[in-house]
């Protein structure tokens, strides 16, 4: 069987058949073209004292191999309040996962393990979250339902995660558009997960339990610029309440993009809203290369309603192993089968991601639902391929020329799941894009993660009774909200600040800060913005701020300077000594950076002298250099004294 | 009618979907002060208010809706929502022991309820299959619901039922009996059967769950085939409760329907053997006798049943300065027989000794327990415990409280003779006073001490 196939050039030859191009080539046109869509759940945790439905502290995290008990769970799934099961359900019971729960006697209580009823609702958590619909401009519910969402991974040892909506249907203004809100819900965080090797998956419960708000917008953004900016402006909204966790892991966002004709597709916790970009453009062009396959397929098996695999088990057949992974399968006692997947062939090595292609959809699953370890597979259309005597494989799997092969090993117990999944996916081909959530990677591709929950997976909480929220609980919580996040950029933009410092001014919720020492001390807000923007940000680059240390100072720096009668650039001396230092007082920063006080004119009349000083040594030098040099003696002394540029001025004269 | 429609709705709630012409089920648009709102009406709960109105939402989420923001609602279409566990036909293998499941009701099959917002029990075995379809490969298994109560409701009447239907059960040649039942007074039924049914060929179990099925993580389908496992597989001929060993998935223990407790609200692992260990672990796979003298399965069906049960008998839980009225009350309003919980060794104060006699001479009969729960009554190491004996109180050794409730009860539904009813009290018929008792029955470990903190932390809880 000569065979001329190259998957290399298939992989090469599919992705510029489906006209793929990389996000710096990519224009409007071709988002167009793919029909993008995406919108966003943006989670982000309430700064509380206690968690949710329990009085743990929140906010205290254990490391890894810190913990005082562990709990085992499995999960079932079970029937939706409609009597639906879910999907996700069905697909972690197959996996059959046991769960382990490393608990923290500082950080959970039985009530975070579901061996106590949840106690009544964390009051300024609920209160934090009705705020911040209010900035959304969000309906408020009349009651708050609390109803369990099922999350069969384990992520929650209840197996379900209590959430209440606060608010529906809202929006918020960014640059050039409007985009519309679904609804903002009251949830508990779940757990950190440790490990998860085979069946057995590992989680921390520190994090378990603490207030979090979600916020989930219409699909509305159609590029992956949008779904950033959307994405960032929700969490400055947060933010600009001051009532919300900063931090790593505080927020995290799931990005839900389609292509036209795909599926909506759920890429999970992305740390950084910097990743987005990178991340839906790939998402986008995944799903139109599954459709690109699936019209392949229809177009050459006509019969797939009753496409089946066929498969073969290796270990007592014979054949020569060569190959090291095999042998040492074998020699782990693994079963070792190999997968006819009839009229796959070229299928395998379609393009799917940079660098992927839909082999891997089908390995993907493989690891998370078989709980098979990687490595544990290859096939046919490797670009390097794999010394499995295939020759012996078609023969024994009756292969045709069109047909392309896996071969695949695991547990004796895996293995019935194993070639279910196989099965599945393939059949999912002919249909296009399958709803699925999805875990991202710094380089902007994904993986497979689970099954995608759909609303069947609600149920209401019967251990919690509705909680009204009347008009005057509404009333008094609308009162000193922030102004609005777009309002706060128009500000910005007339006050004439670069746009560069904006989303270190807004991922900080500096704005107040800065409307404050604009308005109260009327210094250039150019200046105040430029300041913050740029010479606070880097400090906090570049120091270690004390426990102490309030961005509130940095007001009263401004105050002090201006009494004091003392130009504003020695702002950016004092601004590190501050940061480490709160505590100092003002005239003791000035200490510490030699500063003197020195009359204007005094400095001035310092200039001839230095001129004629500079004739001595550089007699034919220029106006330029001379005038550097005497900046450079004169430049200690000045700052803080006189204004550098003023000084310029004298120099040149 | 109405209450099809208006499922749990009254006062101005029932009054604004009425003037709407909105149902239950109907999926409406509302405008109100606070914006529009979309969803599928649903029903709501009894006891809540009538200011709102229940609302599932379209991404699966329920909302109230505050009536008097209500400006207008319209019905755009209908879809009642079909709540039912896929059934499917029980199989039949060959070689399966025959167990037989008896429904009581209780969190171990539940589904929810509207009227109140809470689980009801509900369930038949083709659901129970559904739902939990590894029991097929335990036992051939025939369900049949008894009655529906919450475990708080079950008495007298649930408990003669029971037992007569166990009898008839076990003369059908049945390999082993399931309870399903709510866990509140799981140990006091465990003690009723004991009694009622004595002389089993067969294993009796009583299971149930503190997590209602409707959850993922819920026991309940643990519990189940742990059961199940233990009445068609184990070689225990006894009344046994099986509910979770820790409270992790990992194993249940099987506790002597007369020596066990409830013993935490809320926790799985809250039955315990008091004063002994339990009799044996059990797994999906294996049973692993703990005690060795316990009574085996028979071939035969020689079962005694024994319905008798007098609803003249009462408990008194004594405090300090308790007035001898609280007894004189309970015997004008004619019961027969009083379980005293007292302090200690077994005390009451001296000022209820008149009314104790009076009682006495009544022919009430009294019988002193522990509110200590662990250990014996002993009423000879003070004056007054032999005093209360002299007054006719009758020690009744280590036998807990509710366990000798239950057994009084039994007792005085058979005869008045207060020396047959003693000599039924005191002989056991299963345990529920021991002889002895040995060190590692009574184990309640306390955290911060180093060797327990270090016990925890290596087994699973």
């Amino acid at each position: 069987m000569k065979d001329t196939f190259s998957a290399s050039d298939n992989y090469q030859r599919t992705k510029e058949s489906i006209g793929y191009v990389s996000r710096k080539e990519a224009t409007q046109k071709d988002y167009d073209r793919i029909g993008f869509m995406s919108g966003l759940e943006v989670h982000q945790q309430l700064f509380t004292k206690h968690k949710l439905f329990c009085k743990c502290p929140a906010g205290i995290y254990q490391k890894p191999d810190e913990y005082d008990a562990e709990v085992i769970r499995h999960m079932r799934p079970t029937l939706s309040e409609l009597g639906e099961y879910d999907g996700t359900a069905l697909m972690e019971f197959k996996t059959r996962k046991e769960i382990i729960y490393h608990l923290s006697n500082n950080t959970a209580c039985t009530y975070d393990i579901d061996d106590t009823p949840p106690f009544p609702i964390n009051r300024e958590a609920l209160e934090i979250a009705i705020r911040i619909s209010l900035l959304s401009k969000l309906n408020i519910v009349g009651e708050v339902h609390i109803t369990r969402k099922q999350y069969l991974d384990g992520s929650i040892p209840t197996g379900f995660q209590r959430t209440g909506i606060i608010g529906v249907e809202g929006e918020i203004q960014i640059k050039h558009k409007k985009i519309r809100l679904i609804q903002l819900s009251l949830e508990e965080d779940s757990c950190r997960e440790v490990s998860d090797v085979g069946h057995t998956r590992v989680y921390r419960t520190d994090r378990l339990g603490m207030p979090l708000i979600e916020t989930v917008t219409y699909p509305d953004c159609i590029n992956p610029e949008e779904v950033r900016e959307t994405c960032d402006y929700i969490r400055f909204l947060n933010r600009s309440t001051g009532l919300v966790r900063t931090g790593i892991g505080a927020g995290r966002q799931d990005v839900n993009v389609s292509c036209r004709g795909g599926s909506r597709v759920e890429i999970k916790g992305v740390a950084h809203t910097k990743w987005i970009p990178e991340l839906t453009h790939n998402e986008a062009f995944r799903q139109w290369a599954l459709l690109k396959i699936r019209d392949k397929l229809l177009n050459k098996i006509k019969d797939h309603k009753n496409w089946k695999i066929g498969s073969v088990e290796l270990n007592n057949k014979i054949f020569k192993v060569q190959n090291g992974l095999l042998k040492e399968a074998l020699l782990n006692n693994y079963t070792v089968v190999a997968v006819n997947l009839p009229g796959f062939k070229s299928i395998l090595s379609y393009f799917t991601q940079p660098g992927k292609m839909f082999a891997n959809e089908i390995e993907e699953r493989l690891k998370v639902i078989a709980c098979l370890e990687k490595p544990f597979m290859f096939h046919s259309e490797q670009f390097d391929p794999a010394d499995c005597a295939y020759d012996e494989v078609h023969a024994l799997l009756k292969s045709k020329p069109e047909d392309a092969q896996i071969v695949f090993w695991g547990p004796e117990d895996d293995i019935k799941t194993a070639l279910e999944t196989i099965e599945e996916r393939c059949l999912m081909a002919f249909e296009g894009v399958p709803n699925e959530t999805r875990k991202s990677f710094e380089d902007g591709t994904t993986i497979f993660e689970r099954v995608l929950p759909g609303a069947d997976r609600m149920y209401p909480d019967t251990d919690s009774p509705p909680i009204p929220l009347t008009n005057e609980l509404i009333d008094k919580l609308s009162k000193n909200l922030p102004s609005d996040i777009i309002d706060r950029y128009h500000q910005l933009k007339k006050w004439n600040i670069p746009e560069d410092t904006y989303t270190y001014i807004f991922s900080r919720d500096h704005f107040q800060l800065i409307e404050k020492i604009i308005l109260t001390l009327k210094i250039d807000p150019v200046y105040v913005g430029t300041f913050i923007g740029h010479t606070l940000k880097f400090v906090e680059g570049h120091y270690t701020a004390a426990e102490a240390f309030n961005y509130k100072i940095i007001f009263a720096m401004f105050r002090y300077l201006q009494q004091q009668n003392i130009e504003l650039e020695l702002a950016r001396y004092m601004m590190p000594v501050l940061y480490e230092h709160p505590k100092m007082d003002f005239d003791s920063v000035l200490d510490s950076l030699n500063f003197k006080k020195i009359k204007e004119n005094d400095i001035i009349t310092l200039i001839p002298h230095l001129k004629k000083k500079f004739c001595e040594i550089n007699q034919r030098d220029t106006n330029e250099n001379e005038g550097n040099w005497i900046m450079g003696e004169l430049r200690k002394k000045a700052i803080g004294n006189i204004a550098l540029n003023k000084l310029a001025k004298h120099i040149t004269k | 009618m109405d209450q099809d429609i208006f499922q749990g709705y009254k006062g101005d709630a029932l009054a604004v979907l009425k003037k709407y012409n909105v149902r239950v089920w109907g999926q409406s648009e509302i405008e109100t002060a606070r914006g529009p709102f979309k969803g599928t009406i649903l029903p709501r709960s009894e006891n809540d208010d009538d200011q709102h109105i229940v609302l599932k939402i379209e991404t699966g989420y329920n909302v109230g809706i505050d009536v008097t923001t209500i400006l207008s609602m319209e019905e755009t279409g209908y879809k009642k929502a079909n709540y039912k566990i896929p059934e499917k036909q029980f199989p039949f293998t060959p070689g399966l022991p025959k167990v037989k499941l008896f429904g009581t009701g209780g969190t171990i099959a539940s589904r929810l309820d509207y009227r109140t917002g809470a689980v009801i029990p509900a369930f038949s075995p083709g659901e129970l299959y559904g739902a939990v379809p590894e029991l097929a490969d335990i036992c051939n298994l025939d369900t049949e619901k008894v009655f529906a109560v919450f475990s708080e409701n079950m008495g007298p009447k649930q408990y003669i039922a029971l037992a007569k239907a166990i009898g008839k059960e076990i003369e059908n040649g049945i390999d082993g009996i399931v309870i399903g039942h709510g866990t509140d007074t799981l140990h006091h039924s465990g003690a009723a059967l004991t009694f009622m049914v004595q002389n089993s060929p067969v294993p009796i179990i009583l299971v149930g769950s503190q997590r209602s099925s409707d959850r993922p993580s819920s026991d309940a389908a643990l519990n189940l085939m742990h059961a199940m496992h233990a009445a068609g597989h184990s070689d225990i001929a006894e009344v046994m409760v099986c509910m979770f060993g820790p409270t992790s998935d990992e194993y249940g223990l099987l506790h002597k329907g007369t020596r066990v407790r409830k013993m935490h609200s809320s926790y799985r692992s809250t039955f315990r053997t008091i004063g002994d260990t339990p009799i044996a672990r059990v797994s999906r796979k294996e049973i692993i006798p703990i005690k060795k003298d316990y009574k085996p399965r028979r071939k035969d069906r020689n079962v005694k049943i024994m319905p008798y049960f007098s609803d003249k008998v009462t408990m008194l839980y004594y405090y300090p300065g308790m007035k001898p009225d609280t007894i004189d009350m309970l015997v004008d309003a004619g019961y027969k027989g009083i379980i005293i919980v007292g302090t200690g060794l077994g005390h009451v104060n001296k000022e209820l000794y008149p009314a104790i006699e009076r009682a006495h001479a009544k022919g009430v009969h009294m019988y002193m327990t522990l509110q200590t729960i662990w250990g014996y009554v002993h009423m000879f190491v003070y004056d007054t415990g032999r005093d209360m004996m002299a007054k006719g109180i009758i020690p009744a050794g280590n036998m807990l409280p509710e366990v000798a409730w239950v057994k009084l009860s039994w007792a005085i539904g058979q005869t008045d003779d207060p020396e047959e009813v003693k000599k039924i009290m005191l002989t056991p018929v299963n345990d529920e006073i021991t002889e002895r008792e040995p060190y590692n029955g009574y184990l309640v470990y306390q955290g911060g001490v180093p060797a327990v903190e270090e016990f925890v932390r290596r087994v699973h809880k």
